[in-house]
């Protein structure tokens, strides 16, 4: 996370806290007190600066919405639950950042990897495909064969609205 | 007993191993187990991208089981993590109407009745007839919980505080093995970090490699396709790329199990396990022979 010293008010978007607070997973955010119980016990923040969720919470809180939407550290988070496990305010850390991330996404900035991980979904029903090839890698393994395409999430993502996002 | 298997999306393609192994233990503790065809994916890595879509997706997979009147035992702790998440969302009469609705197209409807458990909480729960069937195995094995199979403790009801964890402990010994302790035991492999900072993941890996091995244990012992793609199929990488060598087999929760349980290697898919099983193999058959 690059540092800057000085934060230009206008630049601060009051209501985005309001939007995290209103998408599930989010309805937190304002219990937080910045004690950083969840950055100290975190597996991804202790081998990389990339990621700091409590200064993620702090950013989001005061309204800096371009650069928590831009960049691309929200999506450090690895989803272990170790912070949640842990926080006194019952912040729900991973799920807030999931939140924050389906709000980048309406907003255009899907990281690039789960843009993919969603289009197979869709395509594949499933994140690894499955031929005839791999078909018959498990039947000589005496395992049974899966179904190589299912098309039902597909319809799934036409209703929710996913399918103009990742297909 | 009775339940669906359900494979998720790395299981059947990535590590088939876990597969052989748990469908052979489970058939060995008279556990029986039925394919449906119509399981996807989980909606795990949905949730990331929209939450309503990721309810739906994880939500279908329920209705399926549900309309099979048989409940669902998973082997990767994210898929476990993300139908229990769902079906608790889901016992909320409006989250429920809503997430119908976008089911309805086809054809499905999830009332909230599905069960859902982990393959090792069924081994867990299997654990006093494990016991009396088992060989004791002379080994040295360290547990890696991972995540979801713990955590978030909400949708676990209380089974074990996650920070400390101890069925998998319970299961080694219970086939005579020694659990080690080593540090940082409850570290994330980092799997769900890996498409977007490649280098933060292995990283993470490598840190939890050197953990063990300085514990000295014989093997490592997991419950997720997605920590043994990290730690089994990406070891050699790391030690490459780190410059230390490891060594460390890593053995799904049934592959150990069935080890006691007298299955043969083919019938716990060891052959397809990266890192080489064979001095661990012998070290049990020496111990075998001794006795």
């Amino acid at each position: 996370m690059k540092k800057k010293e000085i934060i230009n008010m206008d630049e601060l978007d009051p209501q985005f806290k309001y939007e995290i607070a209103s998408q599930p997973g989010g309805e937190h955010i304002l219990k937080c007190v910045q004690c950083a119980t969840c950055s100290s016990g975190c597996p991804v923040a202790s081998v990389s600066d990339k990621f700091n969720p409590r200064r993620i919470i702090r950013m989001a809180v005061l309204g800096l919405k371009d650069v928590v939407l831009k960049e691309d550290f929200v999506w450090y988070c690895a989803a272990c639950y170790t912070c949640s496990e842990r926080c006194p305010q019952d912040v729900r850390i991973p799920d807030l950042m999931a939140a924050i991330r389906n709000i980048a996404v309406k907003e255009g900035s899907i990281h690039p990897a789960y843009r993919e991980q969603g289009r197979l979904i869709g395509e594949l029903g499933r994140l690894y495909e499955v031929t005839e090839f791999e078909n018959e890698r498990r039947e000589k393994l005496g395992l049974p064969k899966v179904k190589e395409k299912n098309r039902e999430i597909a319809e799934i993502y036409g209703c929710t609205g996913v399918g103009k996002v990742v297909l | 007993m009775k339940y669906a298997l359900f494979l998720g999306c790395t299981v059947p393609v990535r590590t088939m191993a876990y597969e052989i192994s748990t469908r052979n233990v489970m058939k060995k503790l008279g556990i029986s187990l039925v394919d449906l065809e119509d399981f996807g994916c989980c909606g795990f890595p949905l949730e990331s991208i929209d939450h309503d879509t990721y309810l739906s997706v994880a939500a279908r997979n329920l209705a399926v089981a549900e309309a099979a009147n048989v409940p669902v035992m998973t082997m990767c702790s994210a898929c476990n993590g993300s139908l229990l998440k769902a079906n608790l969302a889901m016992q909320d009469k409006t989250t429920r109407d809503k997430i119908n609705a976008n089911l309805k197209p086809i054809n499905r409807q999830y009332n909230g009745t599905t069960v859902v458990k982990h393959a090792a909480r069924v081994l867990y729960e299997t654990m006093d007839t494990i016991k009396e069937m088992a060989t004791p195995l002379n080994l040295k094995v360290a547990a890696h919980y991972g995540c979801h199979y713990t955590k978030p403790s909400e949708i676990y009801e209380d089974f074990e505080d996650p920070e400390v964890p101890y069925s998998l402990e319970e299961l080694i010994s219970a086939v005579g093995a020694s659990p080690v302790p080593y540090e940082n035991k409850k570290q994330c492999c980092g799997g769900s970090v890996m498409g977007i900072d490649e280098s933060v993941s292995l990283e993470m890996v490598r840190e939890k490699l050197s953990h063990i091995k300085k514990a000295g244990a014989d093997a490592m012992v997991l419950v997720c396709p997605f920590c043994d793609v990290m730690y089994d199929i990406n070891q050699k990488r790391i030690e490459n790329q780190a410059g230390e060598q490891f060594g460390i087999p890593v053995l799904f929760l049934p592959q150990l199990i069935g080890l006691a349980l007298g299955l043969t290697p083919d019938e716990l898919g060891l052959k397809l396990n990266r890192v080489s099983v064979r001095k661990l193999l012998k070290t049990l058959g020496d111990g075998n022979e001794q006795e």
